[in-house]
């Protein structure tokens, strides 16, 4: 016993590798195998003009990171995931902001808060078709009701200037409920006792919102852009199936909704360019980096007001 | 845009009038706003149950009633396979009305969803206990390089691992795994013997079978926040690291196990680019999600099957709804809890 004792304390200090090692093998297999070789062969393809029909491929330099300089295609999509990015960010963080204030002044409920949370969870996929529906020209509900007030029936997915405002719409919708989830979770670090002061000194909801709310939530608010600012940028599964479907080309009409990870699929898969494609979500990569990195230090997310 | 607006303009009215009735009138705005954001979260289901409940020749009318006026069950029969020619023809309107094997590939996301799960927080959780508890050299490191996997967009690793199946299926080929001590692993569980990747489980399944960084994140905050006594007390009485975390560990952080066993199913049960990438479009092997995908792709752009699509597509929504009732709660608790972190 008292042998035991003597070592039991620091035993969870002590047994290094020799413990550990067991415990980490089967997480190590899938890190090495599946995330971190592929992230260094990525890197490798990139500088290849692999074929996945005899999967072999020659070192050729530069040569992709050239071609990516004077193709219309690449940057026809990069200008479409901006105009995403920004119609849906600024609709989906204002809605939110929105939501949460209202939830955190209004309501306690789990009930409220849960409901919202349901786009959230469902399949993209699922989203994607409910929308499609939900939004066809001669059918749909929403155009049917735009007809009662005298509006003309509109080709949300199938016009090339609809077609990236309604699918960032659709992700808002998506993903409002979540965001406002993360907001409301900052909003439950401002004390309380602000608010009473505020409410002594006869400020209006307004006027505390922003004075109180606003500068506080900062720090909050910065890391929830930033997540979903890079999964915008990420946008693809949506877009694949609502402009793919009924036998459409995948980011029509005329390339009005190929966003840049929808570009990457289509080089790797269906031109069989998968070197290429690499090279490209190299440029997204470093896009991804420099976005993060900015948003950061523009929002000095680590500094919060309340010091 | 237009609901704050709305909302600042009922707070700056309320500003110039008298305070507490402009209060409680910016109360019942607000009220109003979140019950009609609350409305157009769930509309959508609702619409589809109503559409799915229709014939399509009776869609063509166009009615938009909430309820339609003959309800029917004919076309959530049709996609589970169950209908006659009779009732095909009735609640589709068209001989030959387009084909979805709904519960094969029900059965499909069941499987992968449920073994990417079972493996995923176990191995994850048990990489969570080495971060959280064990003192080894490098710990900080390795953690931050796991770290550095969140950053990757996947689509990144996706190209790389698809060209990585390939080998996988030429290395198979040689029959190694058969020939060597491991042969007498039941391989053929997981189809591991079959020389192809693509198109099989196994392929679609291993990328996230053993980790994803950020399982191993969350559940490594958790254990962070678990109290070490119980633990220390279980070493004195003498016993080892495995024994604490099966018989110790892993009852107290059973709740957030559970958790992350409950987002992990969801997100597998929705993943979409991955089966894109390599299930190749076999039936036998693919998922809701992209056959629901296929579907729709096969569909007429004149006059689409809306009714079978409403219904496949409530269908592939239903156990995610049913875990979303049960674990609602826990849910956005969870999302409260990374939020802050």
């Amino acid at each position: 016993m008292t042998k035991k004792s003597g070592r039991s304390g620091s035993q969870n200090i002590q047994g290094g590798w020799k413990v550990a090692f067991w415990f980490l093998l089967p997480s190590l297999i899938g890190f090495v195998v599946f995330f971190l070789y592929p992230s260094l062969r990525g890197l490798y393809l990139a500088f290849t003009d692999w074929n996945l029909l005899g999967n072999k491929g020659e070192f050729i330099g530069f040569d992709n990171f050239e071609r990516m300089r004077d193709d219309s295609q690449l940057s026809n999509s990069l200008w479409v995931t901006l105009k995403y990015v920004v119609i849906n960010i600024g609709s989906q963080t204002i809605i939110s902001i929105g939501i949460a204030v209202m939830m955190d002044r209004l309501t306690k409920s789990q009930f409220v808060r849960s409901i919202m949370l349901l786009p959230w969870l469902m399949p993209n996929v699922v989203v994607a078709l409910l929308w499609v529906w939900m939004l066809d020209k001669n059918l749909g509900v929403v155009n049917r009701m735009l007809d009662w007030i005298g509006i003309d029936p509109i080709n949300f997915f199938t016009s090339t200037s609809w077609v990236i405002p309604t699918v960032a719409a659709v992700n808002t919708w998506k993903f409002m409920g979540y965001t406002a989830l993360l907001i409301f979770a900052g909003l439950q670090t401002i004390p309380k006792s602000l608010y009473e002061a505020g409410a002594i000194d006869g400020a209006t909801e307004f006027q505390m919102f922003r004075r109180i709310t606003l500068p506080l939530l900062r720090p909050v608010l910065a890391l929830v852009l930033v997540i979903t600012i890079v999964g915008s940028m990420q946008v693809f599964d949506v877009i694949n199936v609502a402009t793919g479907g009924f036998n459409g080309q995948a980011g029509g009409p005329a390339n009005a909704s190929r966003v840049v990870y929808l570009y990457i699929y289509q080089t790797a898969v269906t031109f069989n360019e998968p070197g290429y494609a690499a090279a490209i979500s190299l440029l997204l990569v470093a896009i991804l980096m420099v976005v993060t990195f900015l948003q950061l230090k523009l929002l000095r997310a680590g500094e919060s007001d309340l010091a | 845009m237009s609901v704050d607006k709305q909302k600042t303009q009922a707070d700056a009215s309320s500003a110039k009038t008298d305070a507490s009735f402009g209060a409680r009138v910016g109360r019942g705005v607000a009220w109003a706003i979140l019950l009609a954001i609350m409305v157009v979260s769930v509309f959508p289901f609702l619409w589809a149950f109503r559409t799915a409940a229709t014939t399509n020749p009776e869609l063509l009318s166009g009615s938009v009633d909430l309820l339609p006026a003959e309800p029917t069950e004919l076309n959530f029969k049709r996609v589970l396979g169950r209908a006659n020619d009779a009732e095909i023809l009735e609640s589709s309107g068209r001989e030959n009305a387009g084909q979805f094997d709904f519960l094969k590939a029900l059965r499909n996301t069941i499987i992968i969803a449920t073994a990417i799960t079972v493996g995923q927080t176990l191995f994850s959780g048990m990489a969570a206990y080495a971060f959280a508890r064990l003192e080894f050299k490098g710990r900080e490191k390795l953690f931050l390089v796991y770290l550095s996997g969140l950053m990757i967009p996947p689509i990144f690793i996706f190209i790389p691992n698809l060209i990585l199946m390939k080998d996988l299926a030429k290395w198979t080929e040689s029959g190694w795994l058969n020939g060597s001590v491991l042969g007498w692993i039941p391989w053929e569980w997981l189809s591991f013997t079959e020389v192809q990747w693509l198109g099989t489980f196994k392929g679609i399944i291993m990328p996230f079978f053993f980790m994803t960084p950020f399982a191993v994140f969350f559940l490594r905050q958790f254990f962070l926040g678990i109290n070490r006594s119980i633990e220390e007390a279980a070493f004195i009485d003498g016993a080892g690291h495995l024994r604490v975390f099966r018989s110790v560990v892993l009852p107290i952080a059973a709740p957030q196990m559970v958790t992350l066993a409950i987002l992990t199913y969801v997100t597998s049960w929705n993943e979409y680019l991955w089966p894109l990438f390599v299930a190749g479009g076999n039936p036998d092997v693919q998922p809701l999600t992209t056959s629901l995908g296929t579907f729709l792709t096969q569909q007429p752009g004149t006059a689409p099957d809306w009714a079978a699509i409403m219904a496949a597509t409530l269908l592939s929504a239903l156990p995610v709804l049913a875990l979303f009732a049960v674990f609602g709660r826990r849910l956005v608790d969870s999302i409260q809890f990374s939020g802050i972190k």
